[in-house]
């Protein structure tokens, strides 16, 4: 007997020494391709292009304005306070509604208290929260407290598209099998994708609340994973060149890589002009971003853009 | 019977350690995968991108670059500014050195001065393919005055018909010319006049801080030239901005002041994060320099803010991304700078003669005019 488990275990490790000799030569991979090698397998959305919207009547326009509403679901903790603050005091003044969600309460700031310290599951009653309190709004954007949104760029995104279809949209980065939006550089989800993923909360197999897997699941994964039981499939948000509106870098990081790739067009290298998120920005740097998107411009440069955004109310950097 | 079994037990073992290592690596190569698509690279389905900017077209002549055609996005209405473009024509020369055209002068050249009409860089060498100026001085901090003397003499020997402003910036500096022209636009060339970010010690009128950059009349270039010539003007220090506020002040140039018309400031000493964000102690030399009263925060700045300073490469593009590239989109912004006197701003292009449609949010109200304070 023991010379056969003798056997047994040479054979496994002549096993794997096999195995990682044949995916170090390359000649099977047990991976697949990274993302952008595969991008075609992502399903993309595109803002329009600048002829497209003036196709539309006035009363589409109303009407789009209206359906384009954005409600912001930012997940924060006392921890963090100064990027909660800052969230607070910058680009969340652009949602028309936005509602901080904290794992605990904390007397500096106001945050819906979810007393919930796993993540995924306090992600879970976030979604539920906002959905069973949406009101009239239909786009629902889920952040950090390290991103930084342009919802007007949001709302130019998702403005000829159906909110009660379901759209759930980001930075599509793939694992596996399994396309996935980006947690750090935004979460958008229409109305019907929402519904749908609340209704597949109820259920334990496919959507447990407590992760069963061997090793955890992030929760953007798992999102995901929810989301494609119920017929959603996260896809990719570009402007109409086909460049990604959703970053997970900072911008200071995506200009500094754009200079050793693109030495000589940096900018047009970088990133769109519509962008709408960027991540892990210190506070002073999404301060300073407030002032070069909703103030510093060069003068005589107009967009005539047939939809107005009025700055928010009781603000002062925008 | 027992090689058999061993053999069993061999291969069965095989099969095991192979499966067990292929779920493993998976589960590591997954992880080690997830890299968001590169900066940079686009789609390849999506084919080749089209230019954001229009091709703008530059004639090198006489160690200084000309400006023929103003840079501009396609699907803009830069009307407005085209015109003041062609109507106050800047000259920008750079103050820089040898051991600097790489690392600094090189991104001034990819990123602001592509707005000036003519820019010129100023070194203490010459060098015919950056191109740059040579000035004929050493390099190094005494050695400023001389340079700024020299390259003013140099603008105004060479170039004074074709511009109707001369800018001096450092290499540091990041200008917003648009913003400039708006500033001058409502003066004249023959004004006796410079302008910049105005501090008060050491002069009656004020001087103009060097690094965020200061821009004369071409007439203060004359009266500066002549100045030089008659010994009315020296090289009295080689702290050039005061050296050029005293100079100026004794040939009669008025220190004008570059505040909005909500007493902001446009012109910068510092880059914008600073500005915006830190709160300098009391006893920083900038309070009691400052001409104006000091505002910190977002009232700190001009949203046509013309100039920043001790900005690196780097920031230069960031910069140049903020200003001419990433905005909000629809987005009304709540200062409508008023429209220089004498320009016409409804036929200045043809796309005031489309029919705006405008609808308003239920998020705040409109904004009305230039000059509000909210």
């Amino acid at each position: 007997m023991l010379s056969e488990g003798g056997y047994f275990m040479k054979g496994m490790a002549m096993g794997g020494i096999f195995c990682l000799l044949l995916s170090l030569l390359g000649t099977f991979r047990p991976g697949v391709e990274s993302g952008t090698e595969s991008q075609h397998h992502h399903h993309h959305v595109q803002a329009l292009g600048k002829d497209a919207l003036k196709h539309l009547t006035d009363v589409q326009m109303q009407k789009l304005r209206n359906q384009v509403q954005v409600s912001c679901i930012i997940m924060v903790q006392p921890k963090i306070l100064v990027y909660w603050a800052t969230a607070l005091d910058t680009w969340s003044k652009h949602c028309d509604k936005a509602v901080f969600y904290s794992s605990e309460s904390t007397k500096a700031l106001e945050a819906v208290d979810l007393n919930e310290k796993d993540d995924w599951a306090r992600l879970r009653k976030a979604l539920k929260h906002a959905y069973e309190n949406a009101g009239e709004l239909r786009w629902f954007f889920v952040a950090q407290p390290t991103t930084f949104a342009i919802i007007e760029n949001l709302k130019y995104l998702v403005l000829a598209k159906d909110p009660n279809e379901p759209f759930y949209l980001g930075n599509a980065m793939k694992s596996g099998e399994l396309e996935f939006v980006s947690y750090d550089s935004g979460i958008v989800l229409s109305y019907e994708a929402l519904k749908r993923l609340v209704h597949v909360f109820q259920d334990e197999d496919k959507c447990p609340e407590r992760g069963r897997a061997l090793w955890k699941l992030s929760e953007d994964k798992q999102l995901a994973t929810c989301l494609k039981y119920t017929g959603v499939f996260a896809e990719n948000g570009e402007d109409s060149h086909g460049k990604g509106l959703f970053n997970s870098k900072s911008v200071d990081s995506l200009i500094a890589d754009s200079m050793k790739t693109n030495p000589n067009d940096v900018v047009a290298g970088c990133c769109s002009d519509v962008a709408v998120t960027f991540s892990g920005m210190t506070p002073n740097q999404m301060q300073v971003m407030m002032f070069g998107v909703y103030r510093l411009r060069p003068y005589g440069h107009d967009f005539h853009d047939l939809l107005v955004f009025n700055p928010p109310e009781g603000s002062e950097n925008d | 019977m027992t090689a058999l079994r061993s053999k069993a037990s061999f291969c069965a073992g095989f099969v095991v350690g192979t499966f067990t290592l292929y779920v493993v690596l998976r589960q590591v190569y997954f992880e080690k995968t997830l890299s968001p698509q590169k900066p940079g690279s686009f789609d390849p389905l999506h084919g080749h991108q089209p230019p954001e900017e229009e091709e703008n077209t530059w004639k090198k002549e006489r160690s200084a670059l000309f400006n023929l055609k103003h840079p501009h996005h396609i699907g803009e209405d830069s009307g407005m500014a085209d015109e003041l473009f062609k109507k106050v024509r800047i000259l920008c020369w750079v103050m820089t050195g040898p051991k600097n055209l790489e690392t600094k002068a090189r991104h001034v050249k990819s990123t602001w001065s592509r707005h000036c009409n003519v820019i010129v860089f100023m070194s203490s060498v010459e060098d015919p393919d950056f191109p740059t100026v040579g000035l004929g001085t050493k390099e190094g901090r005494d050695q400023l005055y001389w340079k700024t003397i020299r390259a003013f003499h140099y603008a105004y020997e060479h170039h004074s018909n074709d511009a109707d402003w001369f800018l001096k910036a450092d290499d540091d500096t990041y200008v917003i010319v648009d913003n400039l022209r708006w500033v001058l636009s409502n003066h004249t060339p023959d004004e006796p006049i410079y302008f910049g970010r105005r501090f008060k010690p050491y002069t009656k009128q004020g001087y103009m801080s060097g690094g965020a950059g200061y821009v004369l009349s071409r007439e203060a270039v004359r009266r500066f030239v002549e100045g030089f010539k008659s010994k009315v003007c020296t090289h009295t220090t080689s702290v050039e901005d005061l050296a050029m506020g005293q100079c100026m002040e004794k040939v009669g140039v008025l220190a004008g002041d570059t505040r909005d018309t909500l007493h902001r400031e446009t012109f910068h000493p510092f880059i914008p994060e600073q500005h915006l964000t830190a709160k300098f102690p009391k006893s920083f030399w900038y309070w009691s320099y400052c001409y104006y009263p000091i505002s910190e925060g977002s009232n700190c700045c001009s949203d046509v803010s013309v100039s920043f300073h001790y900005v690196d490469a780097l920031n230069m593009y960031l910069m140049e991304y903020y200003t001419y590239h990433l905005r909000a989109f629809g987005y009304r912004y709540r200062y409508q700078p008023p429209a220089p006197k004498g320009y016409n701003v409804a036929q200045s292009s043809s796309w005031h003669a489309m029919e705006e449609k405008e609808v308003q949010t239920s998020q705040g109200k409109a904004q009305e005019g230039g000059g509000k304070v909210h």
